[in-house]
């Protein structure tokens, strides 16, 4: 008796969170009717209606609970498995929610009538498309299999009870806040950091909260040493965070409405924005999916890591030469020569470490070949990391000036990414979900592997005619813009569009802007 | 020992493998940053660089919340086919008072680094209210929208005294006139026209949208881009000095 009243106590995370959550009800409420536009306020009342809601979910949940969790059952680790389980979920759904406004967008450039409103005009509907993919799905991905890992591999149940959860609903509220944002027109306009001033902040409460909550499982795990995946999750927690703070400081013109001026301008605004922008790619895309890859396909194969050296060696080399490669989207800009030219050799150096890592992943399988003829989903893993090193051979290529001068500003990049993304990102994601659904769940496998068959060869087939079609596209763009005829004027300043460059040379102004641009 | 069994002190311990990420990832970023703060090459010495007017500076907020840049480019390469189709190619000090920038990075519609004059207010607003009325193979969606839309005047003062905080240098009559400058700048008739060109030297001062009433955001869109670029004078640049 006396045990069962010692256990049923309110936590301090319980209290602290209830009041903190009535106390952003209140201001949320505040902020609603006071707000100086349309869309500040619309967030503010989702604010507010989420936490209310958060402060009755605490205190029914605190009414419904016997005791706390135990940390083992039995001598076993009780991990705590309902978080991953909600992030897969919203993983799948942003999944299907971000590849949707892909393809729409994409229709839009070869239909423009299809920008039927402000709400959805390309503009607006791009960065719903790049964040749903890259911070909703992936980050969604990188949540749940990041609380699995570090669980497992330090078999200890994650830290924190209710923390983990404001992780899992706090990033997604984040993306919800963000994603209405841009249809509203709330943007700040760098290129994969759109979210305005006050999605910011919420973001770097939540991923402060997620790095503690990751460093404490840590802390009490019972195995020796911190497993190599985990090396990869904890570079990827804290370089985002640093990236994020660096990227975003801004004065909120009023702190009652949504518009920002970013604190850097022209060109140290540029740098500080692909110093992040492309280590967004380099720790969120790369290094968390490497621990993805560094987990999920010694498992699959049941084969141990091919190289624990080259893991230390490619960990510590790609990290440090990643933070380098940002100037090379910078290539020929006002950015100084200097930097421009840094930017360019660790970006070719980063070459030698991502295959680094590409060679870490395949070798894995020396003994387990044989897997792939049977197990589709090891399979798509597989070809993940050889997109992986696709696209971080094609990487450091463009990164090199002369390729880069015909290169940016093309449809050649936007291809790039897609081999990245879909290729890498979207396949191993795929693969440690397939892993991952049924081991949380209890089942012994997925549904149906005929069908994740057919996902691993319909979705191969379209990122090849995908990244093919786009490299064409790509190329002939930077062909044409440098094209000229034999006396020595542009080819396509001021022609007449013909069959053929009609979508290629949309690039091109029309002849009033180029006859008055030669003087 | 041998070197592979030193790194396990950072196997073994979660706070001495933070603290080495940290300081790995911190390097490249301090080398390739924080130089150009001070390096008094990184943004050229050049005349003529002057803050946004309201009206423009509430256009370029236009053109920020629908997110042109995801099309457009601002930055205008030194190359040979870029020079000569878009202008001379674009210097930092161009954009130095530019929060955020706005240099792109994928061009589906043309650079607008020096649309700038290019072409006539008529053709802007119909290019806007429908790009495919006057360049038959644009993809660009239509912007009819912003001409129902009043530009916000009563608070561009604050985005003034925000930009002033971050280092744009405003002055108080700027901001005091915050107002009155969006009516002057779109009535070249009106007494404030002269004023305001003495503040903002090269303002373009027109009806935009060729509407009366209240400046629209389409007077103010306009306004921006019939400046972009034509503020630095390239016959009394001198190249050499500024080598970097």
């Amino acid at each position: 008796m006396n045990q069962a009243l010692n256990a049923k106590r309110i936590t301090l995370g319980e209290g602290g969170l209830t009041i903190v959550f009535a106390l952003t009800t209140a201001l949320s409420i505040y902020a609603a009717i006071f707000a100086k536009d349309a869309p500040f306020a619309f967030h503010a009342s989702l604010a507010a209606a989420i936490s209310a809601w958060a402060v009755f979910a605490i205190i029914l949940r605190y009414r419904n609970r016997a005791g706390l969790p135990p940390q083992e059952i039995n001598g076993l680790p009780n991990y705590n498995l309902a978080p991953i389980k909600f992030l897969s979920f919203m993983a799948m759904f942003w999944g299907i929610a971000g590849f949707s406004a892909g393809l729409y967008i994409a229709l839009e450039l070869a239909f423009p009538g299809l920008n039927i409103a402000q709400w959805v005009n390309f503009g607006r509907l791009r960065p719903l498309h790049t964040s749903a993919v890259i911070f909703a799905f992936g980050g969604n991905v990188l949540l749940a299999t990041s609380f699995y890992v570090v669980q497992k591999t330090s078999r200890a149940r994650l830290a924190g009870d209710l923390a983990p959860w404001f992780v899992a609903i706090g990033y997604n509220f984040f993306i919800v806040i963000a994603g209405t944002g841009y249809l509203l027109g709330v943007t700040q306009s760098k290129e994969y950091a759109e979210p305005e001033w006050y999605a910011d902040l919420w973001l770097t409460i939540v991923w402060v909260t997620y790095l503690l909550v990751f460093l404490a499982t840590l802390m009490k795990r019972k195995e020796p040493h911190i497993y190599v995946a985990n090396w990869f999750y904890l570079a990827f927690i804290i370089t985002i965070a640093v990236l994020h703070l660096g990227n975003n400081p801004t004065l909120p013109v009023s702190f009652l409405g949504s518009k920002s001026y970013i604190a850097w301008s022209g060109v140290q605004d540029a740098m500080f924005q692909w110093w992040y922008g492309h280590n967004a790619v380099g720790f969120f895309l790369t290094a968390g999916f490497l621990a993805i890859m560094y987990y999920f396909i010694p498992k699959r194969a049941e084969r141990p890591v091919y190289s624990y050296r080259l893991s230390i060696i490619h960990f510590w080399a790609l990290i440090f030469l990643y933070i380098w490669a940002g100037p090379h989207h910078l290539h020929y800009t006002a950015l100084p020569d200097w930097t421009q030219t840094l930017g360019m050799t660790f970006s070719i150096m980063l070459w030698m470490p991502s295959w680094g890592g590409m060679i870490n992943g395949l070798m894995t399988l020396s003994g387990a070949w044989d897997k792939l003829r049977t197990d589709p989903v090891l399979r798509m893993m597989v070809v993940s990391v050889a997109f992986y090193g696709m696209s971080t051979f094609e990487g450091p290529m463009m990164a090199i000036k002369a390729v880069n001068s015909l290169s940016h500003y093309t449809d050649w990049t936007v291809g790039h990414v897609h081999s990245g993304a879909l290729g890498w990102v979207g396949f191993v994601s795929f693969g440690a979900l397939y892993c991952l659904v049924p081991w949380i769940w209890g089942r012994k496998q997925v549904y149906s592997l005929k069908l994740v068959s057919w996902h691993f060869w319909i979705a191969t087939l379209g990122i090849v005619l995908y990244i093919s079609a786009m490299w064409v596209s790509g190329i002939l763009q930077g062909l044409m813009r440098r094209a000229y005829t034999s006396l020595g004027f542009l080819e396509y300043s001021s022609s007449k569009p013909s069959k053929r460059c009609i979508p290629s040379t949309s690039s091109v102004p029309p002849a009033e802007a180029c006859s008055s641009s030669v003087r | 020992m041998s070197v592979w069994s030193r790194h396990k002190i950072f196997e073994t311990n979660s706070i001495v493998l933070i603290v080495g990420i940290l300081l790995v990832i911190a390097i490249g970023g301090l080398v390739e940053i924080t130089p150009l703060f001070y390096l008094k090459s990184t943004i050229e010495k050049v005349d003529g660089i002057r803050p946004y007017t309201p009206l423009e500076l509430a256009g370029r907020n236009v053109y920020i919340r629908e997110g042109c840049y995801l099309c457009h480019s601002q930055m205008i390469r030194p190359l040979r086919d870029e020079i000569e189709r878009y202008g001379h190619y674009s210097l930092a000090a161009e954009s130095m008072y530019d929060h955020p920038f706005q240099w792109g990075s994928k061009r589906t519609g043309p650079d607008l680094a020096r649309v700038g004059g290019k072409y006539s207010d008529d053709w802007h607003v119909k290019h806007l209210m429908n790009p495919r009325s006057v360049v038959p193979q644009s993809v660009m969606p239509n912007y009819a929208f912003l001409e129902n839309n009043k530009v916000d005047v009563a608070s561009l003062a604050d985005h003034l005294r925000a930009n002033r905080t971050l280092g744009v240098p405003y002055t108080d009559e700027d901001i005091k006139k915050a107002a009155a400058d969006v009516a002057a700048q779109v009535d070249p008739d009106g007494a404030g026209a002269a004023d305001l060109l003495k503040r903002y030297p090269k303002a373009v001062v027109r009806n935009f949208d060729g509407q009366g009433g209240d400046p629209t955001e389409l007077d103010a869109l306009i306004a921006y881009l019939q400046m972009l670029g034509t503020l630095v004078d390239f016959k009394l640049y001198d190249e050499k000095a500024n080598l970097r």
